[in-house]
């Protein structure tokens, strides 16, 4: 996972609420083994129309925001599907940041596992980003997750709360299996202990 | 009150707690791991990649669901090639990593969140994780089971526990009794139209109150189910007599002194009196009707009774242009009445809707009668043993004979990454939980109802009140 502390970016609006991972990356595109090349499928259903063509009223298909790292969306962001696939295509994409009121619980930790940065904003802040994003040329937004703040040029000055140990692990992209694999030793006799709790065992036959 | 009065999901968390390291996230330990075809692949081959095995393959289950077509003809032969692989996949990495396997033509194969309790492997007080979001179907045995990314699959796989930090509890009590034709599927989309696809975030959601106790397993199963669609973590009933019943002889419940023993743990499972919930919602049961969603979101839902909201009256812009652009996507005009929306397609089936129960339900509503001349209808059991006892039962000739497809198991049209979908602007009442643009197919219109509701709208070629159908049976 790549490390994460400060970015400095092309800021793109999505100006839509309760925004579904069937929407950010749709079924037909689940069936894949890999974890890479989902970019292109990023919102296949709004980027496309259904000859295959780009749909030019689609943000992310206008050119002013070609190359945007960072993405700002209406609240419930990611609701719905667990589908890891939902971040793996806003990173292969190009998005390191997301900015939204709130965001679905499960993509919550498959963004954090995949160095995206969520901050969540108030309603009004968004509302305020958005509106630059959309009228003023080439927006940039700077997220910093060591200071926990989203500014602009502009005098745009917000902090975001973030837990202090996901913040760890996205500044040093840092793998949990092998943070856990820390505790093996409490965790072989927990699970010694936990295993005589025969109504707790999957297969009791 | 006495600071030892616990909930439900407090004794189950407190159960699992590994360790607590200061300033982390707990690490849970994970009693069953569920998987499928769709989100498993990258998980096993992260395994493979850092040399890791996987710690307790006896807390593994795992089958196809998502891909598999459902008729007979489509499963000898997958014809999409990626879907095929996605499940050979499964099939060789359950062998190399000595995963058991209910592959496509197990008797035991079906939707993982209906085999889970048919086999009796989700148990009251487990912890349970799935790379899916319907995970909190479990909850209804009283275990706290959430829905999970790859990376956590392979994490659970790895180490058989996730970090996690504690979620709120939130208490929804529905009291009194459910009027006549009011469901289960019905109490759930209620309770998403009053708080919101965001008004659980962040909890865990615990069902109770009377109406609550009276539901069946199944129609536990279907409020737990939907959870998700209110933004919550997990759901849960506390375990009790309909529990224990529903559990005893199953293929992996314990026997004998042990299920004496397991039944004894279980009955300690319920909140405690006086027990503290970080919220609270109570609803009248008596005020509960028959519900058609009419939107792109579940939370989208209003009485079979009403018509179609008017976006004039949202209280701001951002919610107005969110109803237009729904309306506009469901071809459907403000205030024209549910009852007068026709349909062309009805799908029975799903994790929410597709056991037993279900099935029986939407029979007896369709019994002695036919499909509208303009519908195409599909029954798809969840798993093979609901299909095995549908049929020992006779309901696939009651659907036959009223012009229903009666299919294989699977998830089916629920998502339709197999071959059943939606064409674009075809309008189909559907018993699954998601109405997302595109879910069914892309431009597909969904509606979420209960099976009764799904059946009636199949035989009348649009929606019907449920509550006034003469049924036949
Ligand atoms: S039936 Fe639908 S919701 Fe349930 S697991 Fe399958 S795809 Fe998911």
């Amino acid at each position: 996972m790549e490390p994460f502390r400060t970015l400095t970016a092309l800021a793109a609006p999505l100006d839509r609420a309760n925004v579904d991972t069937d929407q950010i990356i749709p079924k037909q595109f689940l069936k894949r083994i890999e974890r890479t090349g989902y970019g292109d499928f990023l919102f296949f259903d709004w980027r496309r129309n259904a000859a295959g063509d780009p749909d030019p009223a689609f943000v992310l298909n206008d050119p002013r925001y070609k190359g945007a790292q960072i993405l700002i969306a209406g609240k419930n962001f990611a609701c719905g599907s667990s589908r890891e696939h939902a971040a793996w295509a806003l990173n292969d994409f190009g998005f390191r940041a997301v900015i939204a009121p709130t965001f679905a619980d499960i993509f919550f930790s498959n963004a954090g596992k995949n160095g995206i940065v969520l901050a969540r904003l108030t309603e009004e802040q968004v509302a305020q980003l958005l509106h630059n994003a959309k009228t003023l040329p080439n927006y940039q937004l700077t997220v910093s997750l060591e200071d926990q703040t989203v500014t602009d040029s502009f005098g745009f000055n917000a902090t975001f709360e973030v837990d202090p140990f996901r913040k760890f692990c996205l500044i040093e992209g840092l793998d949990d299996i092998g943070l856990t694999l820390r505790h093996e030793a409490t965790l072989d006799t927990f699970e010694a202990k936990h295993d005589q709790a025969g109504w707790l065992k999957a297969k009791a036959s | 009150m006495s600071t030892e009065s616990k909930t439900l999901f407090e004794k189950v968390w407190q159960q699992h707690v590994v360790v607590e390291p200061q300033g982390e996230p707990t690490l849970l330990y994970i009693d069953l791991q569920l998987l499928h075809e769709v989100t498993s692949p990258q998980a096993f081959e992260g395994l493979r990649v850092a040399g890791r095995k996987v710690r307790r393959s006896d807390r593994c289950i795992a089958t196809v669901d998502h891909n598999v077509p459902t008729t007979i003809a489509g499963r000898l032969h997958i014809i999409d090639q990626i879907a095929a692989t996605q499940i050979a996949t499964l099939r060789q990495n359950c062998a190399e990593f000595g995963v058991e396997f209910y592959d496509v033509n197990s008797h035991e194969q079906g939707i993982v969140h209906v085999i889970g309790p048919e086999l009796g492997i989700t148990k009251p007080g487990m912890t349970i994780v799935c790379g899916d979001s319907h995970t909190s179907t479990h909850g209804a045995l009283g275990a706290l089971a959430f829905g999970i990314g790859t990376s956590e699959v392979e994490h659970v796989l790895a180490t058989q526990t996730l970090p996690q930090s504690k979620p709120k509890t939130f208490r929804i009590a529905v009291e009194g009794e459910l009027p006549r034709g009011v469901t289960a599927k019905d109490i759930i989309l209620a309770i998403i139209g009053q708080i919101g696809t965001d008004g659980a975030t962040g909890c865990v959601v615990e069902y109770a109150g009377s109406a609550i106790r009276a539901l069946s397993m199944e129609g536990r199963m279907t409020v737990c189910n939907m959870s998700i669609e209110a933004g919550a973590r997990a759901g849960m009933i506390a375990p009790d007599a309909i529990t224990f019943a529903y559990l005893k002889g199953r293929r992996f419940s314990p026997a004998g002194d042990a299920w004496d023993q397991a039944v004894t743990e279980w009955s300690k499972l319920p909140t405690d009196p006086g027990a503290k919930f970080d919220r609270e919602l109570i609803i009248d049961a008596a005020t509960l009707v028959p519900y058609v969603s009419w939107g792109t979101s579940p939370g989208m839902v209003a009485p079979i009774t009403s018509s179609v909201p008017d976006p004039a009256a949202a209280p701001n812009e951002q919610e107005r242009k969110g109803l237009e652009r729904a309306l506009e996507y469901m071809g459907l005009t403000a205030g024209t009445p549910l009852e007068d929306v026709s349909i062309d397609r009805v799908f029975i089936g799903s994790c929410t809707n597709g056991r037993l129960e279900d099935l029986r339900a939407a029979a007896r509503i369709a019994s002695g009668y036919k499909v509208s001349t303009h519908v195409s209808a599909m029954v798809v059991p969840g798993s093979q043993a609901v299909k095995a006892q549908a049929e020992s039962e006779g309901l696939d000739r009651v659907f036959r004979e009223a012009g229903f497809d009666w299919r294989e198991p699977g998830c089916s049209m629920c998502l339709g990454m197999n071959p059943d979908i939606l064409a674009p602007g075809e309008r189909c009442a559907s018993t699954s939980n998601r109405n997302f643009e595109g879910r069914q197919g892309r431009g597909g219109r969904t509606h979420l109802v209960s099976p009764e509701m799904a059946a009636a709208a199949a035989i009348a070629g649009h929606f019907v009140d449920i509550r006034n159908w003469e049924v036949k049976a």
